[in-house]
């Protein structure tokens, strides 16, 4: 408790000095922002649509690293997530369009999974660092997008470098016309209660914590490590992969070049300030898709705007990790 | 032909400095998710100093003094205060994006208008004064790790620190000493792109070549000359994709592009159990009390 209050001043310490390094004026700021994000109904939608992925991404991110696999993936892990559904609803629009927005969640979750999974394989059984092996295989999907959107996936016309635009019908509802807010909240929401249950009220998420913290313990006490640590990249892509999917049914059902505005990379910082707890993950979330939503209202009025959050982000991480490695030095273990 | 191939060379050389600063880097266990952001905020300052005193070698050298100073954070954070490497290089890139993409707009207006500073000056084909350089870093990078005292200790530090400590040589120093190396050379890298290669800057110019440079390290098998060798080839394929769309051959760029990443890791994968990456990359390092 004590250090989510720390978190939280952190975070606005963080947001006003910011701003105040940017010369802009710190109570003018602060209100655009907060008209942006929460003002009216733009603002509420706006701020919900970014947390989304930056939730359902930072779970994923939060899991991996909780055992200790350092997936830097996750920005693959969603396009590779668009790109699953995206297949998936080519074959099934036309045939079963009732049972197309389901099965393009479940697709888009195993896409970002195996790809996920592959990376924790290469480290468990062949010694590849998933730092590294994430990095080469972001590059490999966004070729694979790049390829898929002007060859077999690309719009009948075979025009613009995108998938063919899905139909309203198999899209998340939205709830009011004007908003881009839809059904695909809901998504991340479950996600997050269903991580928690994982992480704290079943045996592989002790077992994942675990291996975390302390791999010669887990091993000393015959617990397969390399079974937890691909477990747990198997649902960090399953989740970010999702991301992708639910993305794809909400905002504009297209997939093209530009698909990932980067949420692999943001949700690293969110799932590092929500303490890689997931109720912790939605906080920041919401508080990083607000900023975001109100960055895009302060830009209206100067020429600043959303990319003050990825400094306030670099900031409040690095703040957060260097209070943390003076208030409690422990010695690193290393693995064998 | 020659001056086709130095625009290959000139084209590939950001990364090819960036890698092989990282190449030393990660020899002594250091890996820098934030080369990225390092090269970022090379380029944006680069720009700059080209701009006000109209001088690009200057220019040149803000950038590497911006780089530096960002190493200088992650040293701090890293070794001293021994945070995790990654969680450290996220946080520089996200800073650098932010930072250089907000002074863009406050100084540049997001009008999208294409600045035009003073670049280097070329000379005979092309060439300039940091190409010239790149092959002569990349020599003395190959000649520093494998052929001097200095370097085993490196390589040591990358592999088991632990022995190079008993052995009388501070961990934290030598780490320090390759971070120094690795953002001087990022920071030369993102200079070069914009006072080298464009002339120019663009918010997030450097579109994921800090990454690629990374990825090339693991390619070039943490060896300089094999890193530089990957650059050029990365390079070459990247320059390939257009002629290959405008002759309309049978193969997709795309996959002409993914290859060298695909076979980096299938090099990886087929060699094995770590016998060339550094054991203790990306480990940090605590003494024993």
């Amino acid at each position: 408790m004590k250090r989510a209050l720390v978190t939280v001043a952190g975070l606005l310490l963080a947001l006003v000095l910011t701003l105040a390094v940017f010369g802009v004026d710190v109570r003018q700021g602060l209100s655009l922002i907060a008209e942006g994000a929460f003002g009216d109904k733009f603002g509420v939608a706006r701020t919900l649509v970014r947390a989304t992925p930056l939730v359902l991404c930072g779970l994923g991110m939060a899991i991996a690293w909780r055992a200790g696999m350092y997936n830097i993936g996750g920005e693959g892990q969603y396009v590779l997530g668009g790109l699953a559904g995206a297949w998936v609803a080519k074959a099934l629009v036309g045939p079963a369009p009732g049972l197309a927005n389901p099965a393009v969640l479940i697709a888009a979750a195993l896409g970002g999974a195996l790809f996920a999974g592959l990376a924790g394989w290469l480290q468990v059984r062949r010694g590849v660092q998933v730092v590294i092996s994430t990095i080469l295989l972001n590059f490999t999907a966004l070729q694979a997008l790049s390829w898929a959107v002007r060859g077999p996936l690309q719009e009948p016309k075979g025009q613009l470098p995108l998938t063919e635009r899905l139909p309203d019908t198999v899209m998340f509802q939205r709830f009011d016309p004007q908003t881009d807010l839809h059904a695909g909240v809901f998504v991340a929401v479950a996600a997050v209660v269903l991580t928690a249950l994982l992480l704290w009220a079943t045996k592989a998420g002790y077992l994942l914590r675990l291996v975390g913290q302390n791999p010669r313990v887990a091993r000393a006490n015959r617990v397969d490590v390399g079974r937890a640590q691909i477990g747990a990249m198997l649902v960090s892509g399953g989740l970010c992969g999702l991301a992708g999917g639910v993305d794809y049914l909400g905002l504009i059902g297209q997939v093209g070049d530009g698909f990932s505005q980067n949420w692999g990379f943001l949700a690293i910082p969110v799932a590092l300030l929500g303490g890689l707890d997931p109720l912790g993950v939605l906080a920041s979330g919401l508080y990083f898709g607000a900023l975001m939503a109100g960055g895009e209202g302060l830009a209206r009025f100067n020429q600043l705007g959303p990319t003050l959050v990825y400094v306030i982000q670099a900031v409040a991480v690095l703040g957060l990790v260097a209070l943390n490695a003076r208030s409690r030095p422990k010695p690193v273990v290393d693995d064998d | 032909m020659i001056e086709a191939l130095v625009g290959l060379l000139r084209f590939a050389a950001p990364v090819a400095f960036a890698a092989t600063g990282e190449t030393v880097g990660q020899r002594a266990g250091v890996i820098n998710i934030g080369l990225e952001g390092m090269m970022l905020g090379a380029a944006y300052f680069a720009m700059l100093g080209s701009l006000t005193t109209g001088s690009p070698a200057v220019g040149l050298l803000c950038g590497v003094g911006v780089a530096l100073t960002l190493g200088a954070v992650q040293a701090y954070f890293t070794l001293r205060l021994a945070v995790d490497q990654i969680v450290v290089g996220t946080a520089l890139n996200l800073f650098a994006l932010g930072l250089t993409s907000t002074l863009y707009r406050a100084r540049f207006g997001g009008s999208g208008q294409l600045i035009s500073v003073p670049r280097l000056p070329q000379f005979g084909p092309g060439l300039d004064a940091a190409l010239v350089a790149l092959p002569v870093l990349v020599v003395a990078a190959a000649w520093g790790l494998f052929r001097t005292k200095w370097g085993l200790a490196l390589r040591g530090v990358g592999e088991y620190p632990a022995a190079v400590e008993a052995a009388g040589y501070g961990v934290a120093r030598l780490r320090f000493q390759a971070t120094v190396v690795g953002s001087a050379l990022a920071g030369l890298g993102g200079g070069y792109l914009a006072l080298g290669v464009t002339g120019s800057f663009a918010e997030n110019m450097t579109a994921g070549r800090g990454f690629v440079a990374i990825a090339m390290v693991t390619f070039g098998r943490w060896r300089p000359a094999w890193v530089l060798a990957a650059c050029l080839l990365v390079g070459w394929v990247d320059s390939l994709q257009y002629e290959l769309q405008a002759r309309g051959l049978g193969i997709p760029a795309q996959i002409l592009i993914a290859l060298p990443y695909v076979l980096a890791l299938v090099v990886l994968v087929a060699v094995g159990k770590g016998t060339a990456a550094p054991a203790a990359l990306a480990v940090p390092y605590r003494r024993e009390r």
